[in-house]
């Protein structure tokens, strides 16, 4: 077992557990923090993706006890009050189909914008790629990614 | 064809309503429309009492309205595109309607199934004749506080108004119009003063999806809840022989480790059991080892310290032996001839030519991006299940039956559903949890990881199609289908589908090799793959008479004459102008500049679709750039939601046809992640283009009618390329061998 402080979203929790659990499942069962999602669990569909210090990061792979230290932000920290300018360009472009991979997508968007703030297609398109869609509105990702960079400029 | 499922009923018998203490109105109606084909309405509506209704809508009295939608939402917009309807009629302004999934008890919901693209075709008539009964409610109220004739007085955007100019809005009369008769005989708007119907409306759960709020079943949890996690035959045919929990029992997040099984087994044996309600196929014979742990990690990490002993001990069921008893049944002589015009045997007989292919496909598991889960808790009271379910009614009777509970015990709660694709029309994980939390008596959530999902799976089975046609004085003059699948693919309507019809003599046999693997329904169910080979084949058919693959299909239809043959599913007009309208948007004959074209064309899930795929070469590789897409499905209830369910589905169909590749040995699922088992991402994702052919005929569904053609106008658009000819799913594996070709 062991004891830790987490930071996420700006707050510090005291999280008791397995050496080995992963972020993910702090988030989603301790935090109650439920919109960061499993998909894989082997960091290969990119539902479960948060930012550390920034940086867009897979938490279905990384055990939480490591983090201490870490900014973690998870799609409910993102922005409090209003829309991120990414989920802004996600709701005008009506992308989302099911639904469930959409705040993975959202998270390497705005991590992504963040490094590049000004992308070409295959920018985009490079970037997004390690995030699955069944129901592929993987079109509109593109175009949504784009619009919000022009809003965020 | 368009009216065939057209109900009539009494307003007053299918809506009923009732004042709000709270101020405002209740009005119930029945949804019972959104039934499957050929479905009759599941109860007399003549006696239908105010708790048989199953979808509500509540009239605030500032005029706001919200609609209580019941149709499970999995991603194909009708929560949105449903309460559009209602809207419309009701007529009023979609801001100032608000939509919330029904709450859900299978007591007063029947009918509530997602699948077969079929929910706004059932539910077009109930829900407009339901806002319109509505509207003109409010009317009459208002024309009796103002001492009116009721025909002197209008309504639009939540206002009524009588001829001296007066208002009223419709928050201002609805305590009114709950004493009021129901009104008979309404009027429906025509379609060109629709307001709310053919304009974008973005969906009902946005703003909750794109900030992460909890809106699906995994996300859903109680205090105290434990999670499960069930240790299945890791192959199928298996039964569990013995386990040693020692291990996962010494786990601190460990609470129990249980068995079940014994219910499933006494739901299968029971004398009245019938095999053909399909939903539940997914039960075992086996004992399962189920895990009941604090945390989803800890349930998780108990399943895998159980060490487990299965008996078998052998299935040869392999990828390998699916293939050979496939092509077996392909050349054998055991079919069952599902539809026969003509004379086939003498069509080739006397024919100037034959063209025969075999096209070959894998199993395909469904992948939702969500994997199956599911939450119950079981009193002495009552039997509480949440979760994301296609087919509620149906798990409530197999619950209720599996735990000789009443019907009316049972509850559902249905969540929106991260993806269902076919896999949640079937029940096997709530049998399972509601096994579970009997035996438990605590609230229990099942949950799956991605390798559960995908090894026990109810997987689109493999298939393989011959077909072979006659050629006689350049015109095809015999067609003959044969389909060999795994378990059933093809069934009653589809050989009704093009070609039939069009070409004197046809014939569609089927045969099948019972598995002990389970299969079902995946999006676009029997033509998934159905769709691919014959448009494939129809581009072969087109050179082998010399004529353009778009001409080929335009001179066939020609040969149908709408209505004459009842049993013919599609619409000879409609398909001549889907194709013409794809082959006019997507440059047909015209591509640019090292640039092929690929065209496909299908019916199904009674809408038309037509293809263009545009591909280029890059060393060799096939790069599919745009894809323009034309679609008959009547009027269009919401364009962005419509666009998004056709993209989707051609792009499934792409990527399926491309990657999709799900093998076994031994009777175990080899592919269970997606290390092993490849969907289509973004940067294989071409431009995809829709338009729809515009008219006033009553819509039709769009969540699986992309898909079919969507394979056939690749490999089309490839051969044009290349001149390879892709007769076996996946692609990838053929077009590796065709780049090693051209680099010798």
């Amino acid at each position: 077992m062991a004891n830790y402080n987490l930071k996420v979203n700006g707050k510090v929790y005291n999280v008791n557990s397995d050496d080995d659990v992963p972020l993910l499942w702090v988030l989603r069962d301790e935090l109650n923090l439920v919109g960061t999602k499993y998909g894989c669990g082997i960091g290969l569909c990119g539902t479960c993706t948060v930012h550390i210090n920034g940086i867009a990061t897979r938490s279905c792979l990384l055990p939480a006890s490591r983090l201490e230290g870490s900014e973690i932000t998870t799609i409910e920290g993102l922005e409090t009050d209003k829309l991120h300018p990414v989920q802004e360009a996600w709701k005008e472009l009506d992308v989302p189909q099911c639904g469930y991979c959409q705040t993975g997508q959202i998270m390497t968007a705005t991590s992504f914008l963040k490094q590049n703030p000004n992308p070409n297609k295959d920018e985009i398109r490079n970037a997004m790629n390690g995030n699955l869609c069944r129901c592929a509105s993987y079109n509109r990702i593109e175009k949504a990614v784009a619009l919000a960079a022009k809003k965020m400029s | 064809m368009e009216n065939q499922n057209k109900l009539t009923f009494s307003r007053r018998n299918f809506i009923r309503t009732s004042a709000l203490a709270s101020g405002g109105l209740l009005i119930g109606f029945n949804f019972f429309n959104s039934c499957k084909d050929a479905v009759k309405p599941p109860v007399d509506i003549s006696k239908l009492n105010f708790n048989d209704f199953n979808a509500f809508i509540k009239i605030a009295d500032n005029g706001y309205v919200t609609i209580f939608s019941p149709n499970p939402e999995i991603g194909q917009g009708v929560k949105t595109s449903m309460p559009m309807i209602i809207a419309e009629e009701l007529d009023v302004p979609w801001s100032h309607v608000s939509v919330e999934q029904g709450a859900l008890d299978t007591k007063n919901f029947v009918r509530q199934v997602a699948g077969g693209s079929q929910s706004i075709r059932f539910g077009w008539d109930a829900l407009r004749q339901t806002g319109a009964t509505a509207k003109q409610m409010l009317v009459n109220a208002a024309a009796v506080k103002w001492g009116v004739e009721a025909s002197t007085c209008s309504a639009k955007d939540g206002i009524i108004i009588n001829a001296s100019g007066e208002k009223l809005g419709y928050g201002d009369v609805v305590n009114e119009a709950a004493q009021l008769e129901i009104p008979e005989n309404v009027t429906l708007k025509s379609p060109r003063d629709y307001k709310i119907i053919g304009k974008d409306a973005i969906n009902v759960d946005m703003d909750k999806i794109i900030t992460g709020k909890p809106l699906f079943g995994s996300d859903y949890v109680v205090d105290g809840m434990l999670y499960a996690t069930v240790l299945r035959p890791p192959a199928f045919g298996q039964v569990l022989e013995s386990f040693d929990a020692s291990e996962a029992k010494a786990l601190s997040g460990v609470v129990d480790v249980i068995t079940i099984g014994e219910k499933a087994r006494n739901y299968l044996n029971q004398d009245n059991f019938d095999p053909s309600s399909h939903w539940t196929v997914r039960l075992s014979e086996s004992d399962k080892v189920v895990v009941l742990a604090k945390t989803t990690w800890d349930a998780i990490k108990g399943k895998k310290a159980i060490k487990a002993v299965w008996k078998d001990s052998f299935n040869e069921e392999s990828s390998d032996v699916h293939d050979e008893v496939l092509n077996d049944l392909l050349n054998g002589n055991k079919f069952d001839t599902r539809r026969s015009d003509g004379n086939v045997k003498q069509a080739f007989a006397n024919a100037d030519k034959v063209i025969e292919r075999v096209y070959e496909s894998p199993f395909l598991p469904h992948t939702c991006m969500e994997p199956m889960n599911f939450f119950a808790d079981i009193t002495a009271e009552k039997v509480h299940l949440v979760g994301p379910i296609q087919t509620p009614e149906a798990a409530a009777k197999v619950v209720a039956s599996l735990l000789n509970r009443k019907l009316d015990d049972i509850h559902i709660d249905m969540t929106r559903m991260g993806g269902g694709f076919g896999r949640r029309l079937y029940g096997d994980f709530v049998y399972e949890v509601a096994e579970i939390a009997d035996k438990v008596k605590q609230p229990v959530k099942l949950i799956s990881t991605r390798e559960d999902d995908m090894a026990t799976g109810v997987y689109r089975p493999a298939i393989k199609y011959k077909i072979a046609a006659s050629i006689k004085d350049g015109e095809i003059t015999g067609y003959h289908l044969k389909e060999a699948a795994v378990n059933s693919n093809m069934y009653g309507l589809i050989p009704n589908f093009f070609p039939a019809g069009a070409i004197e003599n046809y014939q569609v046999d089927t045969a099948n090799f019972q598995s002990k693997i389970t299969t079902g329904a995946w999006r676009a169910p029997y033509t998934n793959f159905l769709g691919f080979a014959e448009q494939s084949f129809f581009d072969e058919l087109a050179d082998a008479v010399g004529k353009d693959p778009v001409q080929l299909r335009l001179d066939l239809l020609k040969n149908v004459k709408d209505g004459e043959d009842k049993s013919i599913e599609y619409s000879a007009k409609r398909m001549t102008d889907t194709i013409k309208l794809a082959a006019e948007k997507g440059n047909w004959g015209n591509p640019g500049r090292n640039k092929y074209q690929g065209f496909a064309a299908y019916y199904s899930h009674n809408t038309h679709v037509a293809e263009v795929v545009e591909i280029s070469l890059d060393n060799s590789r096939p790069v599919i750039e745009k894809v323009t897409v034309a679609v008959d499905c009547g009027i269009v209830i919401n364009p962005t939601g419509a666009k998004n369910q056709i993209e989707g589905g051609v792009l499934d169909g792409i990527g399926h046809a491309m990657y999709g590749d799900f093998n076994f040995k031994n009777g175990k699922p080899q592919n269970l992640n997606f290390d092993s088992y490849r969907l289509i991402s973004i940067k294989d994702t071409p431009i995809v283009e829709t338009f729809f052919v515009e008219n006033d005929l009553s819509p039709t569904g769009l969540g699986e009618p992309g898909l079919p053609p969507a394979g056939g106008a690749l490999a089309n658009a490839i051969k044009a390329a290349t001149d390879q000819i892709l007769l076996k799913q996946p692609f990838i594996k053929s077009l590796k061998n065709r780049k090693t070709d051209l680099s010798v």
